[in-house]
C-alpha cells in the first residue's frame, strides 16, 4: 500500500506559501527574520502534528467504541468480536452434531441392508433348487415359511430404511444455518479490515507531518523471517488451492510419490 | 491388535474407528490430544497408533517424536492422518519416523492400503 495522494495539509500549504519569504530573508541577510520564520514553521508543524494525532486517536476511540472493546462495557451485550467467536463455536458444535446424527442413522441402517442381502442370498440358493425340481415337499414348506418371513421383514426394514434416509437428508440442514452464521462473521471481519485500513491511513498522515518514514520493505522482510521461524510447527490446516502452490501436495498420490522419491 | 486413535475432532475419531472396524480391527481406544495419548501409549500395550497432526496441546509430530524417543515405544507403527499437505511437513514426518502418511480427505481404500502396507513391512 503506497502513501495515498492526500490533500496537502495545512502545514504543507503554509510551508509552501512562506518558503519564498524565508529564502528572501536569507538572501538579504535578515537572519533575525529568517529565524522568526523558522520558529513559526516549527510551531505550525507542531500544531499540524497534534491535529493529526488527535484525528488518529479519535478514530481509534471510535473503533474501540464500535467494537465495544472498552473496559467499561461490563455485563452488557457481548462485543462484536466475542459474538463472532461465539458464533463460530456454534458452527463447530452444529456441524459436529449433524455429523454424529448422520453417522448414527447410517449405523442403524447398515444392519437392515445387510440382513436383506444375506437372507436373499441364502433364499436364492434354495429357490434355485426348487426351480430345478430338486426339492422335497416338506423342504418346500420350510422354504415357503422362510420366504413369507423374509418378505415381511423386507417390507418393514424397507420402510425403516426409507425413514432413516429422510432423517439423514434433514440432518444436513446445518449447512444453511451454519452458512448464515459464517457469512455474518465474514462481514464483521471485512468491516474490521476496513476500519484497520482507515486507522493506518490516519497514522500515515501523522508520519507525514512528523517526517517519519517507515521502511515497508524492511517490515515485510522481518515478517517473512518470523513466519519461517515459526512455520513448520504450526501447519496451515486444510489447503484450499493446492493446485496453485508448489510447496503443497494435491492429493494422496502426490504424497506417495514424494515419499517414495525420497526413499521412504 | 490394539489401536490408539488420536484426533482433536470427535467426528474424525468416529469415522476412523468405524473404518477400522470394517477392516476387522475392533479393539480401539481414543485420545483427543498428544498430551492425553502419550500416557495411554506408555501404559497401554498398543500395537498401532493413528494420529492427526494439528492438536492444541501436543501436536501429532511431537507425539511421534516422543514415541520414537521412548525405548519401549520406538518400534510402534505410526500412521499420520491429517489435513496438513505441505511438502516440508510430509518430509519432516518421514524423517521423524512415521510409517505412513494419509492426507484428508481420504477414502476407505487408501486407509486400508496404508495399514496393510505398514503391517507387511513390520512383519516382513
Amino acid at each position: 500500500m503506497t502513501q495515498p495522494e492526500q490533500a496537502t495539509s495545512e502545514f504543507e500549504a503554509t510551508l509552501r506559501d512562506h518558503a519564498p519569504q524565508l529564502i528572501e530573508s536569507l538572501q538579504q541577510g535578515r537572519f533575525g527574520d529568517a529565524a522568526q520564520l523558522i520558529t513559526e514553521f516549527t510551531q505550525d508543524r507542531d500544531r499540524g502534528l497534534y491535529r493529526e494525532v488527535g484525528k488518529l486517536t479519535r478514530e481509534l476511540h471510535s473503533a474501540i467504541v464500535k467494537l465495544e472493546m472498552d473496559t467499561c462495557n461490563a455485563g452488557g451485550e457481548p462485543s462484536p468480536i466475542t459474538d463472532a467467536t461465539d458464533r463460530l463455536s456454534f458452527v463447530v458444535e452444529m456441524t459436529e452434531k449433524a455429523a454424529n446424527r448422520t453417522m448414527d442413522l447410517v449405523e442403524e441402517s447398515a444392519p437392515l441392508v445387510n440382513y436383506v442381502c444375506y437372507e436373499a442370498q441364502s433364499l436364492t440358493a434354495d429357490w434355485q433348487r426348487f426351480m430345478r425340481r430338486e426339492m422335497k415337499v416338506d423342504e418346500f414348506r420350510e422354504l415357503v415359511r422362510r420366504l413369507d418371513q423374509f418378505l415381511q421383514r423386507a417390507m418393514n426394514d424397507g420402510t425403516q430404511l426409507s425413514e432413516n434416509l429422510s432423517e439423514i437428508m434433514l440432518a444436513q440442514d446445518y449447512q444453511d444455518l451454519t452458512g448464515q452464521v459464517i457469512k455474518r462473521v465474514t462481514r464483521l471481519v471485512t468491516e474490521l479490515e476496513g476500519d484497520l485500513l482507515n486507522l493506518v491511513l490516519m497514522a500515515g498522515q501523522v508520519d507525514r507531518v512528523a517526517g517519519i518514514q517507515h521502511d515497508r520493505d524492511e517490515l515485510i522482510a522481518e515478517q517473512r523471517q518470523q513466519k519461517q521461524n515459526g512455520s513448520a510447527k504450526n501447519g496451515e490446516g486444510p489447503q484450499m488451492h493446492a493446485d496453485m502452490r508448489e510447496d503443497v501436495v494435491s492429493g494422496q498420490d502426490d504424497v506417495d510419490d514424494l515419499l517414495s522419491s525420497l526413499g521412504f | 491388535m490394539k489401536i490408539l486413535i488420536v484426533d482433536d475432532f470427535s467426528t474424525m475419531r468416529r469415522i476412523i474407528k468405524n473404518l477400522l472396524r470394517d477392516l476387522g480391527f475392533t479393539n480401539t481406544a481414543e485420545a483427543d490430544d498428544g498430551t492425553t495419548a502419550l500416557p495411554m501409549l506408555k501404559s497401554g500395550n498398543f500395537d498401532f497408533l493413528v494420529t492427526d497432526w494439528n492438536m492444541p496441546g501436543m501436536s501429532g509430530i511431537d507425539l511421534l517424536r516422543h514415541v520414537r524417543a521412548d525405548d519401549r515405544l520406538k518400534h510402534l507403527p505410526v500412521l499420520m492422518v491429517t489435513a496438513e499437505a505441505k511438502r516440508d511437513q510430509i518430509i519432516e514426518a518421514a524423517q521423524a519416523g512415521v510409517n505412513g502418511y494419509v492426507v484428508k480427505p481420504f477414502t476407505a481404500q487408501v486407509l486400508k492400503d496404508k495399514i496393510e502396507k505398514i503391517f507387511e513391512r513390520v512383519n516382513g
